[in-house]
């Protein structure tokens, strides 16, 4: 593609583009703190269905039993009493841009979230705080019986649907922080797809934390019934404060015969968000699901999506580009765990450290028995900018099924003098050309995004490489 | 190292004046004092056998940074350029086309190429009528190409990856004729090259040639000289001229060799070199 990614301005930085915070409003703000009280008030205050409530209890005394992770980044400096776990900002959601309340229309309006939709995407909902502010869906999908609402108003106006799959691809045991989202959760998206429906056009959400110390934990739900695809797209920002916030969704994906689901988002936090996601998916006979997961922004990032390849024939593949600037520590990867025969997975990674930023890939492929004439390819590339930063690589292979193909290859590669003197001599400034050399290094994943992200997600890049030239 | 005043020496200086320059790599001296004067309108051809000093000199020239000036001046445009950055010297009229131009993944020539225009016009992302239109960029390529041989498929090829030799050396004069420099250091463009692209690349080159235009073009072999006629050669033997003289050196060379300086024998341009 001929694709000329347009010069942008970037005189600006993060600070004045999704750095600014509005005053804080809210209808209603949980207690500092973490105990069944709160959960209690948060499930009255949404109205849940006692299961609901049952269940948050129940995933609060798990959260309380396990142990944090300690294989990955430093978690021991998140302090989870000193966080709010719910916030509702305004009393209920817009249908319509006009609906939502003036203050937060302006924060969406300056991330260019209505924009968007009206130049293409089918629809936009848009989390600020804990709640949804914002959604819409054309009628044209609604018609075809696409659902595309919150995961509040799933619950509330699809129980069965909703019932019949929450919780059971990421279950609130299967780890400490999705045993806590599943305690506290709130929005998130809930997408169906019927039968046979292919949404041609992708489906967007916005997340946004605005106040200092707030937890959010969206979650999201996504079922492709048989032959259907859909791609859904979700974008992240927060304001810089003094202390940090905390981000831990869940997400899960059930993607059955013959669908294709993809998932993309370009995660950009502040550089003071702990990011720590459980995102997996399962694909039944000949499905696809693919995982388009770009991470710059937040302190510590650790999320590893995963697909179980359950029936013959599915697909998964996993995308993945992380930058890690100074003070940040993206630990990434993906998952492939093969359970049927005629499987395959494909994980490709690319991460880029700049002033002692650190970058690690850690991924599991795991093979079962029986899953003959499996195929698996796993590549991760790391760029180094500077000789501070760090990338590790921690792959994980196991394999119980002699009958398969398995690859791995690794490279991690620095930005050449011959490289910079290159594109010095055509008039670029070295700031430029590594910012380039950068774009060029993860175009593999950008082409994979709608122009529009994909022009974001350059910008995002060029701010990071030239605002911190010292 | 000249520590006059260079302010009266303007009227007798040359368009690009290379003087008495030193340099030396990973502590050792290959150019070993150097001068020379370029004006434009005229084409220099710098000729001499392997490790005479020749790519030390392109480089040194756009300002590579691992060759260091030991003493000498460059001046161009009233400056003394040896200080300036590579993309400063560029946006002061300078190219060089590289011997073995450099693979960028993921980054389209299109891309490549709007980015140095807009560069060279000063276009710093502020300023969009500095920078140029898709239409006008079509334009400007166009023509170009088709002097080139190349299709519109190169456009979105991503910088020299998996480019043959001819298509690296085309894209390089496709570089230059966009660029539209002053002065153009052409390092070796004729290695690696069949006939017919060394045919399509010095087309290109003659095309551009003007009173606009000084060019030093630097090679091993006398065969692109019989495409792109200089009017001066000279001779680079162990980091010094040896020998200066008109387009008849280059005649006289083809026959002789470079045997009076060193013990290299005259052989035929091999046609397709490694890389």
């Amino acid at each position: 593609m001929a694709t000329v990614i347009p010069r942008i301005d970037v005189g600006d930085n993060y600070k004045e583009k999704y750095g600014f915070f509005d005053p804080e409003k809210f209808v209603f703000k949980a207690k500092r703190g973490l105990n069944p009280e709160v959960v209690k008030e948060i499930s009255w205050m949404k109205n849940e269905p006692e299961w609901m409530t049952a269940f948050r209890l129940k995933a609060l005394k798990i959260w309380d039993k396990k142990e944090m992770p300690t294989w990955g980044a430093d978690l021991s400096t998140i302090d989870f009493q000193n966080i709010y776990y719910y916030l509702k900002s305004t009393e209920k959601q817009g249908k319509t841009w006009d609906d939502v309340p003036a203050d937060i229309k302006n924060t969406f309006d300056r991330l260019g979230v209505p924009q968007a939709e009206r130049k293409f995407l089918a629809g936009v909902a848009a989390q600020y705080e804990s709640e949804v502010v914002y959604h819409s869906l054309h009628k044209e999908l609604e018609s075809k019986g696409v659902i595309f609402t919150d995961t509040d108003s799933a619950l509330r106006d699809y129980p069965d649907l909703f019932k019949q799959y929450f919780g059971t691809i990421i279950p609130p045991g299967d780890n400490k922080l999705a045993a806590l989202n599943s305690a506290v959760w709130s929005g998130g998206s809930f997408i169906y797809v019927p039968k046979g429906v292919k949404v041609e056009i992708p489906l967007q959400a916005y997340f946004r934390i605005n106040a200092e110390n707030m937890g959010q934990f969206e979650r999201t739900l996504i079922i492709c019934d048989e032959d259907s695809f859909v791609h859904y797209i979700e974008g992240c920002t927060a304001p810089i404060y003094t202390t940090d916030s905390l981000h831990s969704a869940v997400v899960e994906i059930i993607v059955k015969r013959g669908a294709r689901c993809r998932y993309t988002t370009v995660q950009n936090w502040s550089t003071n968000v702990y990011n720590l996601v459980t995102k997996r998916a399962v694909a039944y006979g000949d499905a696809t699901m693919e995982w388009v997961d770009g991470n710059l922004g937040s302190q510590i990032t650790m999320k590893y999506p995963s697909i179980y390849l359950m029936e013959p024939g599915a697909k998964g593949d996993v995308l993945s580009v992380a930058f890690a600037g100074k003070g940040q520590h993206q630990d990434a990867g993906g998952k492939a765990v093969h359970v049927a025969p005629n499987t395959s997975s494909n994980i490709v990674s690319k991460s880029i450290s700049k002033n002692g930023g650190r970058t690690s890939y850690r991924g599991l492929v795991k093979v079962y028995p029986g899953a003959k004439n499996s195929k698996s390819f796993v590549r991760c590339d790391a760029l180094l900018l500077d000789d501070e930063s760090r990338s590790d690589t921690y792959p994980t292979t196991e394999v119980d099924e002699p009958q398969v193909r398995i690859g791995h290859e690794a490279t991690v590669s620095k930005v050449s003098d011959e490289q910079l003197f290159y594109l010095q001599s055509r008039g670029i400034t070295k700031a430029e050309a590594e910012t380039m050399i950068v774009n060029g290094f993860i175009e593999p994943f950008t082409k994979e995004l709608p122009i529009e992200y994909a022009v974001e997600l350059n910008r995002l890049i060029q701010l990071e490489m030239i605002g911190s030239v010292g | 190292m000249n520590t006059e005043s260079t302010g009266k020496l303007t009227e007798t200086m040359a368009d690009f004046e290379i003087k008495d320059l030193r340099v030396s790599v990973e502590g050792r001296e290959i150019l070993k004092g150097v001068s020379l004067s370029v004006n434009k309108g005229e084409v220099h051809a710098v000729m001499g056998p392997n490790g005479s000093g020749k790519s030390t000199l392109s480089h040194t020239l756009m300002g590579h940074p691992n060759y260091k000036v030991i003493s000498g001046q460059v001046l161009f445009k009233g400056k003394d350029i040896l200080t300036l950055q590579p993309e400063q010297r560029a946006k002061l009229g300078m190219f060089l086309a590289l011997q073995y131009p450099v693979v960028v993944p993921g980054i389209t020539m299109s891309n490549f190429l709007r980015t140095a225009i807009n560069a060279k016009r000063g276009y710093d992302g502020k300023d969009k009528s500095k920078a140029i239109n898709v239409k006008e960029f079509r334009a400007l390529l166009k023509d170009e190409m088709s002097v080139l041989r190349m299709d519109d498929s190169f456009l979105s090829r991503y910088v020299n990856e998996g480019f043959s030799g001819g298509e690296k050396k085309r894209a390089e004069i496709l570089q230059m004729a966009v660029l539209k420099p002053e002065i153009a250091i052409l390092d070796e463009t004729d290695s690696g090259l069949d006939i017919d692209s060394i045919k399509f690349v010095s087309d290109a080159v003659n095309r551009m040639r003007g009173p606009e235009l000084g060019v030093l073009i630097i090679t091993h072999y006398t065969r692109v000289l019989k495409f792109i006629k200089p009017d001066y050669v000279h001779v680079l033997v162990n980091g010094e001229f040896v020998r200066s003289g008109g387009p008849e050196l280059a005649d006289w060379l083809e026959a002789k060799g470079y045997s009076e300086w060193v013990k290299e024998p005259a052989k035929a341009p091999a046609a397709l070199e490694a890389r």
